[in-house]
C-alpha cells in the first residue's frame, strides 16, 4: 500500500484541526486543566468537610466536670449547649449528634456503679455516623484507661481483662496499595479521555465535512477512499492517545503537587512495568474507540446528529469502566471478550501487581480483533455513497 | 474526451420511491470543445457530472473519461479531471494557497513542480492579493477563483464544471466563463452544466438538453435550430421539453 496519500491527508487534517479552538479545547484544555481541576476540587471539598469540626450537642453532664472537660480537651467537636429540641436538630442536620452524659457519671465511675452514655444519631447520614464514631472512640479510650488504672491499683496484670490483642498488618507492597486506588480511577480516566479526545476531531472530519461541503471536493481527488479514511482515522487516533496521555500526566502531576491528606497516606509508587502494560492495551482500545467515533461521524448527516449519537456512546463506554471499578468484579475469561470492560479489568489487575501473561494476551488479542472490525466498518462506510450522500 | 454510454443512476428515496436521476444517457465531448449540459432544477445535471467524476457510481451503463472507464478505473479518471460544482466547498480554516497546495499534493505532485505551478495560476487568476487569507474570509468571487485554481492545479485534460457561475456577480461570472473558454482553446475537454441559456449560447460548441434525467436533444446551436425551427435557445429549450411532455 502506498502510504504517501495517507501522510498527506494526515498532515493536512492536523493543520486544519489545530486552527480550530474547539479542538484545542477538547484535546488540551479539558484534559490538562479542567479534568485535574475537577478531581482536585472534589478532593479538596471532601477534605475540607472531613476536617470541619462537627457540631455535637452536650446533654446533661452538669455533675460530671471531669468527663466534660476531657471531651472539651479533645477539640474534635464544636460542643453546643443543650436544648430540648435536639432530635429535631439532628434530623434536620443542624447538629451531627448529641451526647448525653448522666449528671452522676463521674461519681458512678468512681464508685464502680454501672452507668450509660447515650449518643443520639441520624443513622446512615455519613457525617452523623462519623461524629458518633469519634464519640464512641473517645469514650472507649477513656474506659480502657479507667480499667487500666483500676487493675494497677489492685496490682493485677492487664491480661486479666485483655488476654490478647488483635492487630492488623498490611503485607501488600506500597505499589499494590496505590495500585488498588489508581487501578480504580486510571482505566476510567483513560477510557473517558480517549473518547473525549477522539470525539471532536472525528466529528469535524466526517459529518463536519459533509456539512461544510468539503467532502465532495475531497472525494473528487484521485486518492483512494481507503487512504482518505485511514488518514482521518489516524488523526483521530493520535488525538485520542494524546488526550489520554496529557490527562494522565497532568492528573499525576497535580496529585504529586497537591497531595491532599487523603492521598498523602498513599505512597505514590506505581510499578512502571504495570503502567507499560496498561499503555500497550490502551492502543487497541484507542484504535477501537477512534474507529467507532469515525464510523458514527461518517454515518451522521451533520455534526449535531453525530453529537447526538456519540453522547450515549460515551455513557455506554463509561458503564463498563465503572463496573470494573466495583470491588469484587475481577478478571475472568468470560469478561475478557467484552470490549472496554476487559481493558478496565486488566488494568485493575496489572496495577495491583498481579500479572498473568495469559490475561494480557487475551485482552490484547480480543481488543485487536474489535479494533480491526471497527476500522473495517469505517472504511466500508466511507465507500457507501448512500451514507456519504444521505438526504 | 468523454463518452457516456447508457449511463443511468437510480436513487431510492423513502417517500418519493425510485428516482431516475440520470436515465440511459449517451453523449460525447470532444477535446478542445465545450460541451454544455442545459437543464432545469432537478433535471439530473449534478448527478450526471458526479457520475463522470466517479463521486457516485452508475446503476447501469458506463462512461469513459480520458480513455479510462469510470467503473473499472475510477482513480485514474479522477486523476485526469478537474471537478468543480456548487457542492465542492473549500476548507475554511486553510488559506487559498494551502487548499490549492493540498489538492496538488493529493494529485501526487512534488513540491518542486507544484509551487511554481501555483504561483503561475495565482498570477493568471489575479489571486495574489488573498493568497494567504483563510478561505472562510474570502468573498464568493475569491472563493470561486480559488476553486478554479484547485481544479486546474494538476493541469487535467478534462474539466467538469457544475453551474460554475451560480451566485456570482456579472463581472466574476465573466471571468469564470472566460477561463472556461480558455480551457477549451488549450485543447481540454470541457463539460459544464447550467440553466442559464445565454451562457450556453455564448460559450458552447455542443449542447445537450437534459430533462427528467434524459437527454432530449443534442447538437450544436445550428443543428438545434434546424431541428426545432426556432431561433433563440430559450425557445429551442421550451420546444424540446414540450415535445417530450
Ligand atoms: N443523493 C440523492 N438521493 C436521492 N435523490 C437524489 C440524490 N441526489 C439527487 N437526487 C434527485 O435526483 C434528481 C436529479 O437531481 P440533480 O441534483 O442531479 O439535479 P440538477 O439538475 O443538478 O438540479 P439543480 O439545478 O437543482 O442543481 C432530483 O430529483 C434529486 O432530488
Ligand atoms: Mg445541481
Amino acid at each position: 500500500m502506498n502510504l504517501r496519500p495517507v501522510a498527506i491527508v494526515y498532515r493536512k487534517e492536523w493543520r486544519d484541526l489545530l486552527r480550530d479552538w474547539r479542538t484545542v479545547m477538547s484535546m488540551i484544555v479539558v484534559p490538562v486543566v479542567i479534568a485535574p481541576m475537577i478531581i482536585l476540587g472534589v478532593l479538596k471539598i471532601v477534605n475540607l468537610t472531613m476536617k470541619q469540626e462537627s457540631k455535637v450537642m452536650l446533654l446533661g453532664g452538669d455533675g460530671s466536670p471531669q468527663a466534660v472537660a476531657a471531651l472539651r480537651r479533645l477539640n474534635k467537636f464544636d460542643l453546643v449547649p443543650a436544648s430540648p429540641d435536639y432530635t429535631n436538630l439532628i434530623s434536620t442536620k443542624q447538629i451531627r449528634a448529641a451526647v448525653e452524659i448522666p449528671s452522676d457519671f463521674d461519681a458512678a465511675v468512681a464508685q464502680g456503679r454501672k452507668t450509660t452514655i447515650r449518643i443520639y444519631t441520624y443513622d446512615g447520614e455519613p457525617k452523623s455516623m462519623q461524629a458518633a464514631g469519634q464519640l464512641e472512640e473517645f469514650f472507649e479510650h477513656r474506659r480502657q484507661e479507667i480499667v487500666r488504672s483500676r487493675l494497677l491499683e489492685r496490682l493485677l496484670p492487664e491480661t486479666l481483662v485483655t488476654p490478647f490483642e488483635v492487630k492488623r498488618s498490611n503485607v501488600a507492597s506500597p505499589k499494590q496499595v496505590t495500585g488498588v486506588v489508581v487501578g480504580m480511577i486510571l482505566p476510567y480516566l483513560m477510557i473517558v479521555m480517549c473518547l473525549v479526545g477522539a470525539t471532536y476531531p472525528a466529528i469535524d472530519m466526517t459529518a463536519g465535512e459533509k456539512e461544510r461541503g468539503t467532502l465532495e471536493t475531497l472525494l473528487s481527488s484521485p486518492v483512494a477512499r481507503t487512504h482518505l479514511v485511514l488518514g482521518k482515522g489516524l488523526v483521530v487516533l493520535t488525538a485520542s492517545l494524546a488526550t489520554a496521555a496529557l490527562s494522565f500526566s497532568s492528573n499525576g502531576l497535580a496529585l504529586v503537587f497537591f497531595r491532599t491528606s487523603r492521598f498523602a497516606k498513599l505512597p505514590l509508587a506505581l510499578d512502571p512495568l504495570a503502567l507499560a502494560g496498561v499503555c500497550v492495551v490502551l492502543i487497541p482500545l484507542a484504535i477501537f474507540l477512534s474507529s467507532v467515533t469515525v464510523t458514527v461521524g461518517l454515518f451522521a448527516r451533520s455534526s449535531r446528529e453525530a453529537n447526538t449519537y456519540l453522547q450515549p456512546l460515551l455513557l455506554l463506554a463509561i458503564i463498563p469502566a465503572l463496573l470494573a471499578a466495583l470491588p469484587g468484579v475481577d478478571f475472568n475469561y468470560g469478561l475478557a471478550f467484552i470490549p472496554v470492560l476487559n481493558m478496565s479489568l486488566l488494568c485493575k489487575e496489572l496495577l495491583t501487581g498481579t500479572c498473568h501473561w495469559g490475561h494480557v494476551l487475551v485482552v490484547f488479542g480480543s481488543m485487536t480483533v474489535y479494533a480491526a472490525l471497527a476500522v473495517a466498518a469505517a472504511v466500508a462506510l466511507f465507500k457507501r455513497e448512500s451514507v456519504l450522500f444521505r438526504t | 474526451m468523454i463518452e457516456a454510454r447508457g449511463l443511468t443512476k437510480l436513487f431510492h428515496h423513502k417517500k418519493r420511491g425510485q428516482i431516475r436521476a440520470v436515465d440511459n444517457v449517451d453523449f460525447r465531448c470532444e477535446p478542445g470543445r465545450i460541451f454544455g449540459l442545459l437543464g432545469v432544477n432537478g433535471a439530473g445535471k449534478t448527478t450526471c457530472l458526479r457520475l463522470l467524476a466517479t463521486i457516485l457510481g452508475p446503476t447501469s451503463g458506463t462512461a469513459s473519461v480520458n480513455g479510462f472507464d469510470i467503473v473499472a478505473a475510477p482513480e485514474k479518471v479522477r486523476a485526469s479531471i478537474g471537478f468543480l460544482s456548487t457542492a465542492t466547498a473549500l476548507y475554511g480554516r486553510l488559506t487559498a494557497f494551502e487548499v490549492v497546495e493540498y489538492f496538488g499534493r493529493l494529485h501526487g505532485m512534488a513540491d518542486s513542480v507544484l509551487h511554481p505551478r501555483i504561483d503561475a495560476l495565482f498570477q493568471a487568476l489575479a489571486m495574489n492579493e488573498f493568497r494567504d487569507r483563510r478561505c472562510d474570509r474570502l468573498s464568493t468571487g475569491m472563493k470561486q477563483k480559488t476553486s478554479i485554481a484547485r481544479t486546474l492545479v494538476h493541469d487535467p485534460p478534462v474539466m467538469i464544471f457544475d453551474e460554475p457561475t451560480l451566485g456570482l456577480d456579472v463581472l466574476t461570472a465573466r471571468t469564470v466563463l472566460g477561463f472556461i473558454r480558455e480551457c477549451g482553446q488549450r485543447g481540454k475537454t470541457v463539460i459544464f452544466s447550467t440553466h442559464v441559456m445565454s451562457e450556453v449560447e455564448k460559450l458552447c460548441d455542443s449542447i445537450a438538453i437534459i430533462h427528467g434525467g434524459r437527454i432530449l436533444a443534442e447538437g450544436d446551436l445550428a443543428q438545434l435550430r434546424a431541428r426545432t425551427g426556432v431561433e433563440s435557445l430559450e425557445d429551442i429549450f421550451i420546444r424540446v421539453v414540450e415535445e417530450h411532455a
